[in-house]
């Protein structure tokens, strides 16, 4: 495992970029961008996250089994996610109902 | 037998065997590495555990579009983007006590543990004022709940989800505190050192995945639908 | 062979500290693992009485024996008992925390502390759910589904919930457990494939476990949530939709099935290895298979959905990949089939159950291509032929791969020999009495009985009457191994170290192990199973 000591410099950027994105995501979400404003929305949150993850979690500086768990948690969660989606996604709506 | 010459029965002489080693493991590194990945384990549990929520989000707000926007609008946004705020200002000092703790800085990581635990209160009590909110303007799904006619179904998935979601973040907050004191009472009575910094480290894994999900859950329940006026 | 003049050793982990203190404050994953046994075996129990209550009232066609809704209350608490806390803990709580630190040469698992708070949560969970059980029970059918269990039900759902949710944690650790144990503390030498299959089989059902039974959390959260506060999460009248709940609930309750059957597979393929004398054919398929296993299985749960509302395409795609995972089932079964081809074949207890769960398992999954077929499964499903399938692989499958294990390892766990021949009389009694309970279930489910009914057509009876007799049969099949078994902790033979003459770190070291497992930490520079070769020409 990496005992590698991450420089405070580092830090503070990624903190500095989490904050500034947060404000990002605020103001983008009072303009109307019609589809994308969730996809705006779920990108900056995607991008926050990854940083947290690789910086400030040391996912970056460390060996390939963390990297295998990270991305394995990520699939599996894409499974339940997608394949459930697939089913409502393509049903046929009678109208009643959803 | 003279007390100099007698020897203290021992391991092999070749064992160092630091305090904190657990007779099971070979040395501090194993140890170390199997907390670590013990940690970063439990943590795909709770992907998984928080991924059934996104999942049933996904699924209804996909349904139920306009529902979700309008009932987003009543959540207060100033509270939600600072709570946002505190989480991550805790995330940095979390890393800032990590880095004190590989250095063996005891003053500076019991000050930046102390730090990462006020925000976190801060943080959960925005989010009370929030639920007090929420209780008196009756958006509590079930028998109370009152919303616009047109929505009145619809909002209590989205407030049910609210809740739930923001309830089980929070739960895992107060337990992330509870992680924060001890460590800051192993900090305080020396068990933490620099060759044994690993718990903080570990315990940062699971304050950040805690960061994390809010980051999630603001966007999708505190900005769906801001553009719409209210 | 045990040698005649073979000794217990004077220390080892049972006798290493007396009194209830140091069973129940243990760290050592053997005792551990024992505690678990008693937890498990007692449960086992519980369930198969009210399996009993099942079949008295199934003798005869009229709904006499309990009223409609107590028999609901029957095959619900039978199903919930059998799977939570008997079927997903038994091997890997037990033979798996027992012997995986041993085989991989360790001095215990990673967290030993955490163990034993598995067994503590996993205890907890059973009470509130055996509370429930006392406090009047619960109708809704091991599998809970909505909005019944949300709103209609006024049996006891939250308490028997809450105590699902419990012991899901008991899994859920135990499973961290053993992946950490086994990537961080693998004896100098032992590299990956040089692993015995039971360690991968294991590995391969921490993955699940560690993966699924979350969403089995979240999903008994938000089941909870909706009848303790009416949130409607999956109330239709408010929007929600019952059918999530059961895409959530099969997401972790499919791959469930392949908790349970998965470390019986790790036992068959260490038993047929040890009476065949013979490295197991194909072993690096078999590694494979293990993980192939776990990874489609997360991938075909909506095949119990085909007449729940799900979409035509998403059916297709699950069928698809339920046809798929029988694959690496199937690689598994070849593999075992050609290890005992040529293999010098010995037909001890343990030996009969492995071959007992080869041929019962096959038949078990063979059906299960049936269902996986949507327009067979439409006909069949919510009959008879899904519960005969299920009891093939989980009653003719993992108990058979349990009692095996049971018997193969009993001398190295409690350094005794059982009687062999009580115990191949009763694998023989288990045997008959399971096929003569559950074959006629493919008849009567393919005849259109449906499940879940006190009270069925006289047209039925005859099959139903084989049925209990069968199951009287088994009730008896298994009771006999409790009291050899017991009998032969004081009175049995002295084992020895290795009585089989079986190749593998646990016979490298005393019947019982010392506590910390090895005197000395064994480096492993060889494979599993060397057997001497036994027939020219065979590549080992």
């Amino acid at each position: 495992m990496s005992n590698h000591i991450v420089p405070l410099r580092t830090y503070y950027l990624v903190f500095l970029t989490l904050i500034v994105c947060t404000a990002i995501t605020v103001a983008v979400s009072f303009v109307d961008l019609g589809r994308f404003n969730v996809v705006a929305a779920l990108g900056i949150a995607i991008l926050k996250a990854t940083l947290v993850v690789l910086f400030f979690m040391h996912v970056k500086y460390s060996g390939k089994l963390t990297w295998v768990v990270v991305a394995g948690s990520l699939f599996w969660l894409g499974i339940l996610i997608v394949m459930t989606a697939g089913d409502y996604l393509t049903r046929v709506r009678t109208g009643t109902f959803g | 037998m003279s007390p100099e010459t007698h020897a203290v029965a021992h391991e092999p002489s070749h064992h160092h065997h630091p305090a904190a080693l657990a007779h099971h493991f070979e040395d501090l590194g194993q140890q170390s590495e199997a907390a670590t990945l013990g940690m970063w384990v439990f943590l795909v549990t709770e992907v998984l555990f928080f991924g059934g929520l996104f999942l049933a989000y996904t699924i209804y707000r996909g349904w139920y579009p306009d529902a979700f926007a309008v009932s987003s609008h009543e959540l207060d946004i100033v509270l939600g983007t600072t709570n946002t705020i505190v989480l991550i200002t805790s995330s940095l000092t979390m890393a800032m006590a990590v880095h004190s703790a590989q250095l063996g800085h005891r003053r500076k990581l019991m000050m930046f543990l102390s730090l990462t635990m006020l925000l976190g209160l801060a943080f959960l009590g925005i989010k009370g004022v929030e639920y007090y909110h929420k209780f008196v303007e009756h958006h509590i799904p079930g028998p109370t709940f009152q919303f616009e006619e047109k929505y009145v179904r619809e909002a209590q998935i989205f407030f049910s989800l609210y809740f739930v979601m923001t309830g089980l973040h929070a739960l895992h907050m107060i337990i992330g505190l509870g992680i924060m004191i001890w460590m800051f009472i192993w900090s305080w009575n020396g068990t933490i050192t620099r060759e044994y910094s690993n718990p903080i480290e570990v315990s940062g894994l699971y304050w950040h995945f805690v960061d994390i999900v809010w980051i999630f859950l603001f966007p999708l329940l505190y900005l769906v639908g801001r553009h719409l006026h209210s | 062979m045990p040698s005649r003049t073979a000794l217990l050793p004077p220390r080892h982990y049972l006798n290493d500290g007396y009194g209830i203190k140091s069973w129940l404050l243990t760290r050592d994953h053997k005792r551990i693992a024992l505690l678990y046994l008693a937890g498990v075996t007692f449960f086992f129990f519980v369930g198969g009485a009210f399996a009993v209550l099942i079949r008295l009232e199934l003798a005869t066609p009229a709904g006499d024996l309990v009223s409609d809704e107590t028999y609901n209350k029957l095959f619900t608490m039978h199903g919930v008992m059998m799977v939570f806390f008997f079927l997903i803990p038994a091997i890997p709580a037990v033979l798996g925390n027992f012997l995986i630190p041993i085989m991989i040469g360790a001095k215990d698992l990673a967290f030993p502390k955490l163990n034993l708070a598995s067994w503590y949560i996993y205890m907890i969970g059973a009470a509130f759910t055996l509370w429930a059980v006392v406090q009047g029970g619960l109708d809704t059918g091991w599998t809970f589904y909505t909005p019944f269990s949300t709103i209609a039900s006024t049996t006891n759902v939250i308490p028997a919930a809450l105590g699902i949710f419990v012991t899901g944690f008991s899994s859920i650790l135990t499973g961290l457990n053993f992946i950490v144990t086994i990537h961080r503390m693998r004896a100098p030498g032992l590299t990956w494939f040089r692993l015995p299959l039971f360690i991968w089989s294991h590995y391969a059902t921490a993955l699940i476990m560690v993966l699924g039974t979350p969403v089995l959390a979240i999903t008994i959260v938000l089941v909870a949530a909706d009848r303790l506060f009416r949130f409607g999460i999956f109330d239709p009248a408010v929007g929600g939709d019952p059918v999530l709940f059961q895409h959530l609930f099969w997401f972790y309750s499919h791959p469930a099935v392949y908790i349970m059957v998965l470390p019986a597979m790790g036992v068959v393929s260490e038993l047929v290895a040890a009476f065949c004398r013979k490295q197991v054919f194909g072993y690096t398929f078999v590694a494979f298979a293990s993980l192939g296993i776990a990874i489609l299985g997360f991938l075909v749960w909506g095949h119990h959905m085909f007449v729940a509302g799900q979409s035509v395409y998403a059916a297709m795609i699950f069928s698809i990949l339920s046809f798929l995972v029988a694959i690496p089932s199937a690689v598994k079964v070849f593999n075992w089939t050609a290890t005992m081809y040529k293999g010098s074949i010995s037909w001890d207890t343990p030996m009969l159950y492995a071959i007992g769960f080869i041929g019962l398992f096959t038949i078990g999954g063979l059906t299960g291509l049936f269902l996986a077929s949507v327009g067979l499964d439409v006909h069949v499903t919510d009959t008879y032929f899904i519960v005969a399938h299920f009891h093939y692989i989980m009653v003719g499958g993992t108990i058979m791969g349990y009692l095996g294990g049971l018997h193969y390892w009993w001398p190295k766990i409690s350094g005794r020999l059982y009687n062999e021949r009580l115990a191949r009389i009763s694998a023989v009694i288990i045997f008959l009495g399971f096929n003569l309970t559950f074959f006629p279930q493919f008849v009567l489910g393919y005849l259109g009985m449906p499940r879940r009914y006190h009270a069925y057509p006289p047209e039925f009876q005859v099959l139903n009457v084989l049925s209990s007799a069968g199951a009287s049969i088994l009730g008896v099949g298994y009771l006999i191994p409790m009291l050899y078994l017991m009998w032969s902790l004081r009175y049995g033979k002295v084992a020895g170290s290795n009585p089989w003459g079986a190749v593998g770190l646990e016979w490298n070291t005393t019947s019982p192990p010392p506590t910390q497992n090895f005197l000395e930490t064994p480096i492993v520079t060889w494979d599993a199973y060397q057997y001497p070769t036994t027939v020219e020409g065979h590549v080992a």
